[in-house]
């Protein structure tokens, strides 16, 4: 009993990638069109519904994994903050909040920095952790934008960040507000070092992290459907007294309105991000080079394996690889769908 | 007449009864110098226990207070040869954002302030504070003019935020406001701040992030207004008096925890009552830190202003 439980399962356990014996739930719900969709599913389509184009929320580990290389990445140690500065209680106490958000998440906080390459490119990725008090912006994710600033211009590698998050942390008061001057500091650092800052914007960016850094990429690419914005839905409707327009404050319209780049469903996402990089980094380039087709993967359609699953690192090749999500279909399917 | 806050009911009462004795003595030639100087002096002790020990939320209310002295007040009394500009060169202008050329004690200058109106027809034409992202930008045109020319920046901060609307977001409220700290954080002219009333959030930090940042004594400075606060995490609008209490906005609080460099003391009974007397000692204050920043070179500034705010928050950090 105790050799089939110490040993025969742990090593089962190693085989099928670390995950529980029997997935807890075989079967997500799509947020958007309510479809039912198979957790390997799931996983394959890198967490977009498949019948709708939803493009589901991930978390700073998940887009670590997506974005980087295969072949793995470095975190990047980040240096503590003050904890609770300001000894703040509404319901709970904050201490007791953020003690169950790392309970939870098993992080310190909402940011989690990587350096490593996507297609061969050195870059540092910091993404915000919804999940972790709603990818709020305190003192600790705004130390671990400088830290990650940094590491790029040390490293001179181009500065990615993937913000998903509520906006400032309340319960730090004017300390969460001076980080919209910290960060911007942080990326600020990067541009001056002549190195590219790109944000990718995912669902949802809001309130004090979109009045600094997360607006001010030299490109700006956000997720299909992802809500940007400034002013929560509620206090518009509040102070205007209308209902806003269909489609208000998601990423098509931010791009109908001139303040993002591009558009870029989550498969075709580091495809994107490798071609920016080249682009801004390798300033020349054996033309013939380019058109003998060494660099495929810039100028063709991606092949259908190049966009990986999330968990591509452990079990690559016992899954199927996922086909590119046609962008028409994402855009379509999100357009007009409330959340 | 003053208009009176809730918690100033005593004083009102005091006041009230001063003025009727006034009004029959005119009538009747009685002669009650005595008894009104008696009431005179006891308003006077209570205005100074009052606003000694004024709650959080009581502060919100004075930094709000209508009479308050606002951005254009303060423009009149200190600047000389004021030449207002207008526009962000793109959309339109944004008059919750006022700014403009002047002499600030012989030294030539820039002036940026919100300002919130002060009846129906002018809080109307200033949308109460609220900029858009015109008026951000707007703020950015001027800012980089006076780096062009080497004029020092003196910033008046009066806004309970930025304007929550479908027309700022279309425009990129948060993208303007980004910019206005992006393009503060690079200059090389002197940059000071003042919160003179309501430092609201995202829309107040857009035009504070100065060499040298000073708030009068009771107004406040907070990433979120107490109400909105008190919505979210209390999830009842009604705790705004908790949450101003908890979200430490005084400018106490944030001179104590290395926010601010210096708090202008007001008038007893707060700036409303003595107009002149705090447009002058705000003047006075601004000018001691103008004189000590014009003397450095503009990279020194810069650097400088950067390095203040990285190094808020890492008190006490080991």
């Amino acid at each position: 009993m105790n050799w089939l439980k110490n040993f025969v399962r742990p090593k089962l356990r190693e085989l099928v990638g670390g995950q529980k014996e029997v997935p807890e739930n075989l079967w997500h719900k799509c947020g958007s069109c309510g479809q039912m969709i198979f957790h390997r599913d799931l996983e394959k389509y890198l967490h977009v519904c498949h019948h709708c184009g939803h493009h589901m929320r991930l978390g700073a580990t998940g887009r670590l994994n997506l974005l980087f290389d295969e072949d793995g990445f470095e975190i990047i140690m980040l240096p503590k903050a003050i904890i609770d500065p300001l000894k703040f209680r509404d319901l709970r106490r904050y201490s007791d909040r953020l003690k169950d958000a790392r309970a939870k998440t098993g992080d310190d906080d909402a940011l989690k920095v990587g350096f490593g390459k996507i297609k061969g490119n050195n870059v540092v990725i910091a993404a915000l952790d919804f999940s972790f008090m709603g990818g709020s912006m305190g003192l600790a994710v705004g130390e671990g934008l400088l830290i990650a600033a940094r590491e790029a211009v040390s490293r001179h590698a181009p500065l990615v960040v993937v913000p998903s998050s509520g906006g400032a942390r309340m319960q730090e008061g004017i300390h969460s507000l001076m980080q919209l001057a910290r960060t911007t500091i942080a990326v600020d650092e990067v541009k001056q070092a002549g190195l590219p800052y790109i944000v990718v914007l995912t669902d949802p960016t809001t309130g004090g992290v979109t009045a600094s850094f997360a607006m001010l990429g030299d490109i700006a690419i956000a997720e299909p459907g992802s809500v940007i914005g400034f002013a929560g839905l509620r206090v518009i409707e509040q102070t205007i007294r209308e209902t806003l327009p269909d489609g208000f404050q998601r990423a098509e319209y931010l791009l109908d309105h001139g303040m993002i780049d591009m558009v870029v469903p989550r498969a075709q996402l580091r495809k994107t991000l490798a071609r920016v990089i080249d682009l801004l980094m390798n300033k020349t380039r054996d033309p013939s080079q380019v058109l003998k087709g060494i660099e495929p993967d810039l100028i063709r359609e991606e092949s259908a394996g190049d966009a990986l699953p999330l968990d591509a690192h452990t079990d690559k090749a016992d899954k199927p690889l996922p086909p590119d999500i046609e962008l028409d279909n994402i855009s379509t399917g999100v357009i007009g769908h409330g959340s | 007449m003053h208009n009176y806050l809730d918690f100033e009911k005593p004083i009102a009462e005091l006041e009230g009864k001063i003025e009727e004795l006034r009004h029959l003595s005119s009538s009747n030639g009685v002669n009650i110098a005595d008894e009104v100087g008696k009431l005179q002096s006891k308003v006077d002790r209570l205005l100074v226990t009052t606003y000694a020990k004024l709650s959080p939320w009581q502060k919100t209310q004075v930094a709000r207070h209508h009479d308050r002295p606002h951005a254009v007040d303060y423009i009149q009394g200190w600047i000389t040869d004021f030449t207002p500009l207008a526009g962000d060169r793109a959309f339109s202008d944004d008059n919750a954002i006022i700014g403009g050329l002047g002499r600030f004690w012989g030294h030539s200058v820039v002036v940026i302030g919100t300002e919130k109106g002060v009846d129906t027809e002018s809080r109307v034409k200033h949308n109460f504070g609220m900029a858009k992202p015109e008026g951000y930008r707007k703020a950015v045109r001027l800012m980089k003019m006076a780096d062009n020319f080497g004029l020092p920046i003196i910033t008046l901060v009066d806004t309970p935020g930025a304007y929550p609307g479908i027309d700022a977001e279309a425009r990129g409220q948060a993208e303007a406001i980004a910019r206005s700290i992006e393009t503060s954080l690079n200059l090389k002219v002197p940059l000071i701040s003042v919160v003179i009333g309501e430092g609201g959030s995202g829309g107040a930090i857009a035009l504070a992030v100065g060499n040298n940042v000073q708030m009068l004594e009771h107004s406040i400075y907070s990433v979120i207004s107490p109400e909105g606060c008190a919505s979210i995490l209390w999830r009842d609008g009604n705790l705004a008096e908790t949450a101003a209490t908890a979200l430490r906005l005084t400018a106490q609080d944030l001179f104590e925890l290395g926010i601010i460099d210096n708090v202008i003391i007001e008038p007893v009974g707060g700036a409303h009552r003595e107009r002149n007397q705090i447009i002058e000692d705000t003047g006075n204050s601004i000018k001691k830190a103008l004189e000590e920043l014009v003397q450095h070179e503009g990279t020194v500034l810069k650097s400088q202003r950067r390095d203040k705010f990285l190094a808020m928050g890492k008190r006490g950090l080991g």
